[in-house]
């Protein structure tokens, strides 16, 4: 994620160009940077499983597999600048937009102070005026809207603001997400739309979802483009999504964006993909890991070492530990504020 | 003071706040050139723009979600239902996410938004033309809901609604748009949400009553006090939530009777929530039976205008139920 000021200027490294990042402007810091975020979640993903399995939160609902789409697609957004609308699997994007493990954690265990809600809504439904995330809810395919609708906010203001918004490709068959990107499209409103494609809603495979099988083909029909990205790889989406959040703000519309993504973990802790899903299929699934593949370009290409691998994981190990007992801290909601913010106090 | 129709009172309201806040957008079906198909928005896409006062497709969700998005973003969007009948694709926008977004968010976001929608019956509309819905959002918690019986009623709520910090549901009679003139205060005239207004102060029985009904039920309490020597109070409650239960109450304390009229279908209506509260409250000034009269039990209003009769409330009708309940 750039801050809302002039970047950095590249300073030149040791890549190779077998990466490829400097092409897209991005320094060695920068893809290590990427990297590590795609740690972070995964850690904190990983965390909220082992905190479910041990009775202390609900339920999980994982962003396991989507890690590298989602921080390649929020990284050219603009910090306290641009806006978000997520997902329940947000959890990478929720992160590079602003929230910290330690928001994240605290929201799963629904405590009284926790940004998203003060612990009024279940896990995953990610949100934050503080950081510029839409608070979620779960009804799928209405965030999509909200997105278009803060896009038209910017776009009657003459704000330089641009909105991103992510779904899953269940979600795009929604009539909500066909009457936001009608339109966006019609309005060319700054808004960038990211379909987090892994095949599957809960049990129903794509081919039963989609006709035609392409999401990003509609796009054309709402008169912008759409474009199909490997998800697994950070780079990609980053260089879709930067491309996107040009055409933006160059008041040229919207982007549709599908990055096809493999689903690492079963829908939620309440489901079981073996059910569904061919055994050797759900082995597979490591295969397509994008925080392994990555690893292993970052690897070949020299800007990491297994040693350096080994710190940075023990590093973001250490930071979410720390999150997570900072987490338990805090205090749980009190019953007796459950009747407030109906209303605007203030109006009686 | 100047006399207008409630369509002008409320044109009125719209044109000065899109005046006094930059931040306050229109946008719906029809609402921009042609200026909305009962002319309420007339001439303010000419003054305002393109985008201030934005033509959008035929989409109701779309216009209820995205108004949402530019509430998020700090604008004070008014949207427009064209016909109360059509808000159904909105109903998500505005049940999962408009009335809960405070709440779930625990106040971290808030939605000055207004939704205007036409509603009611008795203009040959038919079953999708005419319905009266708002029972739907009066039992959604989060809401804000209106029905204005009066020109300075509909500018002054309207602008209130649209200042308010949270989402309000604007509830029109389309029937009430060009049915009579009033005199509406000049300047920044505001009338407060949440207050009713006693329209005709009376001691035999207390009429409840909103939007086109106030003008039937004050149409009745002339004939009652003419040809019965009854005074009934008619009470316009003006916001249906919050409601104004004192004055509700207080009434009854006065007139020991108590008469809801509402066009909208009986069962599980409003008026089913202003009698429970009135048994629940009142029960000690009471001198008969809570009476409901509203809309029959069939699923809209037919279309021949001997149907769209026998579907209507009239004064005639009050009259009659106001009767039987002054004699008890």
């Amino acid at each position: 994620m750039t801050e809302a000021q002039p970047a950095e200027t590249t300073r030149p490294g040791t890549a190779t160009t077998e990466l490829g990042h400097a092409a897209l402007g991005l320094t060695d810091d920068d893809v290590l940077a990427m990297y590590r975020q795609m740690l972070l979640a995964r850690a904190v993903d990983e965390r909220m499983w082992l905190m479910q399995r041990a009775g202390k939160i609900a339920f999980v609902i994982s962003g396991q597999g989507h890690e590298a789409a989602q921080v390649g697609t929020s990284w050219p957004m603009r910090r306290n600048q641009d806006w978000m609308a997520p997902f329940y699997r947000s959890i990478a994007s929720a992160l590079t937009f602003g929230m910290t493990p330690e928001d994240i954690v605290t929201a799963h265990l629904a405590k009284g102070d926790d940004v998203s809600s003060g612990g009024r809504q279940m896990p995953g439904h990610y949100g934050a005026a503080r950081y510029n995330i839409v608070s979620l809810s779960s009804p799928v395919g209405t965030q999509v809207l909200h997105a278009v609708g803060i896009a038209m906010g910017a776009w009657v203001r003459g704000d330089d603001v641009v909105a991103i918004t992510s779904f899953g490709e269940g979600t795009s068959n929604q009539g909500e997400v066909h009457e936001a990107m009608n339109f966006a499209g019609v309005h060319r409103l700054p808004v960038i739309f990211v379909c987090e494609n892994n095949g599957f809603a809960i049990s129903v495979p794509l081919a039963r979802q989609v006709g035609g099988l392409s999401v990003a083909a509609r796009a054309q029909g709402y008169g912008f483009p759409g474009v199909t990205v490997d998800g697994r790889d950070p780079l990609a989406c980053y260089a879709a999504a930067r491309e996107a959040h040009e055409r933006a703000r160059r008041g040229e519309g919207p982007t549709l964006i599908e990055a096809t993504v493999a689903r690492l973990t079963s829908h939620s802790s309440d489901d079981d993909q073996r059910r569904y899903r061919d055994a050797a299929e759900v082995e597979s699934l490591r295969e397509h890991d994008p925080i392994t593949l990555f690893g292993n370009r970052l690897l070949g290409a020299g800007l990491l070492t297994e040693g350096s691998d080994t710190t940075m994981r023990a590093e973001v190990k250490s930071e979410v530990n720390q999150a997570s007992v900072r987490a338990e801290a805090h205090p749980d909601p009190d019953p007796a504020t459950a009747e407030r913010h109906v209303y605007a106090e203030e109006a009686g | 003071m100047a006399e207008q129709t409630t369509l002008e009172a409320i044109r009125s309201a719209l044109d000065e706040e899109l005046e006094r806040d930059p931040n306050v957008m229109i946008l719906g079906e029809d609402v921009g050139r042609k200026g909305g198909v009962f002319g309420v928005t007339e001439g303010l896409w000419a003054k305002y723009g393109d985008k201030r006062v934005l033509d959008t497709p035929l989409t109701e969700a779309m216009i209820a979600g995205a108004a949402m998005g530019a509430a998020i973003y700090g604008l004070r969007p008014i949207a427009e239902m064209q016909f109360a009948d059509f808000v159904y694709p909105a109903f998500n926008q505005i049940v999962s996410e408009i009335s809960r977004m405070r709440y779930r968010s625990n106040n971290t976001f808030s939605l000055p938004m207004v939704i205007r929608m036409p509603y009611g019956g008795g203009v040959h509309g038919a079953l999708y033309h005419s319905q009266s819905n708002e029972t739907y959002f009066t039992s959604t918690v989060g809401l804000k809901v209106v029905a204005p019986g009066t020109p300075a009623d509909a500018k002054g709520l309207l602008k209130a609604s649209v200042r308010d910090p949270d989402p309000v549901l604007f509830f029109e009679h389309k029937k009430t748009y060009r049915l009579f003139k009033a005199e509406v205060p000049d300047g920044d005239h505001l009338v407060p949400i949440g207050v009713a207004d006693v329209a005709r102060p009376g001691k035999h029985l207390s009429i409840f009553c909103y939007g086109y009904m106030r003008f039937c039920a004050l149409e009745a309490a002339e004939t009652l006090a003419r040809e019965d020597g009854v005074e009934a109070e008619v009470v316009d409650l003006r916001s249906l939530r919050p409601l104004d239960t004192a004055a509700v109450l207080g009434s009854v304390a006065k007139t020991g009777k108590a008469l809801v009229v509402h066009e909208a279908n009986r069962f599980g209506g409003f008026g089913a929530e202003v009698a429970a509260t009135i048994a629940e409250q009142a029960f000690e000034h009471l001198d008969g039976p809570v009476t409901r009269l509203a809309g029959p039990e069939v699923p809209g209003v037919p279309f021949h205008h001997n149907l769209e009769d026998w579907f209507m409330l009239n004064p005639a009708k009050i009259v009659e139920a106001a009767r039987a309940l002054a004699a008890y």
